[in-house]
């Protein structure tokens, strides 16, 4: 009978032990990803800059890679992108602070349990489909009030961008403000403020690095966003901080190229992966200073 | 006490001072803008869309004429792909979810595993494309098929159902672990019927959000060079495909204004799948909510 048990508990040992094998090998998947990112991209543009210097890419202002007098300027695809994101911020981030001031201090528990979701719905949209209102009802629209609008812009995907982006940040900022202790309200009202004092200066003021943290993880997404720009924006690279031209940010490039039929291993094969190196870059950026933030904030505010 | 009770204070109604109206009516404003945006996005694809759509539009290949295209190889695209892609992402990222939480001693190798999985969520989806490209159409040799698609949106929403089937576990409270251990069984066994039933309506939902996302998504299946243009379905795992998101891309870019229409019911029929989705994820939900209730 003893050993039955015994023999029972080995075989139990091994199958614990295989399961958590299994169990460790698909977290170890994750990591796998990250290196195979660094590792092709890193591959494909070390090619890229072994027959385009560097500082050519870093410093030229024109990107024709299917020219004779081939250039590769990245400035002109990170001017798209640069511009399309920074519309995009400047439209969603005065919406997001107040829907959030809204849903904080201001919203009943029903006005907040229907706002949420509702909110939500915009980041469950799928790209196609801002970029198919953006071309069809946003760029006319704005064509009559700007009559030399072309039909491609940075203007008005970058406008739509704004919407996309703004569920991230309001419920980013959402959260930060409601992990202001009521403490600090409380204070606040007792020395005598107003309500609107109150959110201004004392909320808000506490919750500055959090929201500062939402809108970088906007950003981040912004930088990345690929459909709703390459159907809006155009598929022209120009170096050019005019909301009014079309543009071709980095992501729109690496669609192009890989719509059209570009041999494997060519230079412009090779570009679409150095390109994409500078988007990894540019958006784990914005994302890291978010994450990194915003753990900031959030252990600070914890701490009052 | 009675006639204390009977004296009510009269409520004082609080006057707000015009600036505290003005921020409101900025925030009524935001309101209103956000809802007008979601209300005018659905409203112009249905619009545009609704007349085109019609059995012959789900059972017809593309084609030159807009009246004559449909999305046949889309649709059926779209579901194929996205049945690999839970097929393969589900199991990894759940796996991976119950070793964080449930195995992995707090250490230095925890610690990166989930700073690496932070990282990834914050990378964007095309440059997950670009690995996709390179990794699985060209060095596994996988072509530009089916299989190569599901894989890289398997990357792509793996850290989202990691990251979302980690909150589902925590959720479960230390007792019912420690009443499993201290009944004989072993981890895996305390994991597996006990834990993970009460987990998993959070991780079904974390996970059918995910897929959402894969399902909308066009721009990683486009750079690892799913077509615009398919006249059959796809029937190996090795096949070439396309999805709805990318047929509706396709079309938006046509000067012909029929092709805008057609790009409008392909988005339609991409929202029904996705609503379908999601209805799934709610009853299975509620099942299951009522099967293991704490």
């Amino acid at each position: 009978m003893r050993r039955r048990d015994q023999r029972l508990t080995a075989a139990k040992r091994t199958r614990e032990r295989i399961v958590v094998t299994l169990l460790a090998l698909s977290a170890v998947v994750s990591v796998g990803i990250t290196f195979s990112i660094l590792l092709v991209l890193g591959l494909e543009s070390y090619g890229f800059f072994q027959e385009v210097p560097l500082w050519r890419f870093l410093t030229e202002k024109e990107w024709s890679p299917s020219f004779y007098d081939k250039r590769f300027g990245i400035i002109a695809l990170a001017s798209g992108t640069f511009l399309t994101s920074s519309i995009a911020l400047i439209v969603a981030l005065p919406i997001s602070l107040l829907l959030a001031i809204y849903l904080s201090e201001y919203a009943t528990p029903q006005m907040r349990n229907f706002l949420k979701p509702t909110i939500e719905l915009l980041a469950g949209i799928p790209s196609v489909m801002y970029g198919y209102f953006a071309l069809f009802t946003v760029t006319p629209l704005l064509q009559k009030f700007i009559p030399s609008l072309p039909a491609f812009n940075a203007l008005s995907p970058g406008i739509v961008l704004g919407f996309m982006i703004l569920p991230t940040i309001t419920s980013l900022s959402d959260d930060v403000i409601l992990s202001v202790p009521q403490r600090i309200r409380d204070a606040s009202y007792a020395l005598g403020a107003t309500k609107l004092q109150t959110v201004f200066r004392a909320v808000l003021p506490a919750a500055r690095s959090g929201i500062i943290s939402a809108c970088l993880l906007g950003l981040a997404r912004a930088v990345g966003e690929t459909m709703l720009v390459t159907i809006a924006a155009g598929q022209v690279p120009v170096f050019t901080l005019s909301p009014l031209s079309q543009v071709q940010t980095m992501s729109a490039y690496i669609a192009f190229v890989s719509l059209g039929d570009i041999p494997w291993g060519s230079l412009e094969y090779k570009a679409s992966f150095a390109v994409g190196l500078s988007l990894f870059l540019s958006s784990l950026v914005f994302h890291l200073a978010g994450v990194i933030l915003r753990e900031r904030a959030l252990r600070l505010l914890r701490g009052l | 006490m009675k006639e204390l009770t009977m004296v009510k204070p009269k409520p004082v109604t609080v006057v707000s001072p015009w600036p505290e109206r003005l921020l409101l009516a900025g925030c009524w404003l935001a309101l209103l803008v956000t809802l007008s945006i979601i209300v005018a996005i659905l409203a112009d694809v249905m619009v545009d869309g609704l007349p085109r759509l019609n059995i012959k539009f789900f059972t017809s290949y593309p084609s030159r004429r807009p009246e004559d295209a449909g999305i046949f190889a889309a649709w059926v695209g779209t579901i194929y792909v996205m049945i690999l892609t839970a097929a393969m992402a589900m199991p990894i990222g759940v796996g991976a979810a119950i070793y964080l939480e449930e195995f992995a001693r707090p250490g230095w190798f925890s610690r990166f595993v989930e700073l690496n999985i932070s990282n990834l969520a914050g990378v964007p989806a095309i440059v997950y494309g670009l690995l996709g490209l390179q990794v699985f159409v060209r060095w596994f040799q996988m072509g530009e098929s089916v299989l190569a698609g599901a894989c890289t949106l398997t990357i792509v929403i793996l850290p989202v159902i990691v990251v979302a089937s980690r909150e589902a576990l925590r959720a479960v409270p230390r007792s019912i672990r420690e009443a499993a251990l201290a009944l004989g069984a072993t981890r895996w066994e305390t994991v597996r019927d006990h834990v993970l039933p009460l987990a998993l309506p959070g991780i079904l939902t974390g996970s059918i959000l995910a897929l959402s996302r894969a399902m909308g998504e066009a721009a990683p299946l486009i750079t690892i060079g799913a077509l615009t243009y398919v006249a059959f379905l796809p029937v190996s795992p090795l096949d070439s495909f396309t999805v709805l998101p990318i047929q509706a891309y396709n079309w938006v870019g046509r000067p012909q204004p029929g092709f805008a229409q057609n790009a409008a019911a392909a988005i339609i029929v991409l929202l029904i799948l996705l609503l379908l989705l999601n209805g799934i994820a709610i009853v299975l939900r509620s099942q299951l909510q009522r099967r293991y209730r704490l």
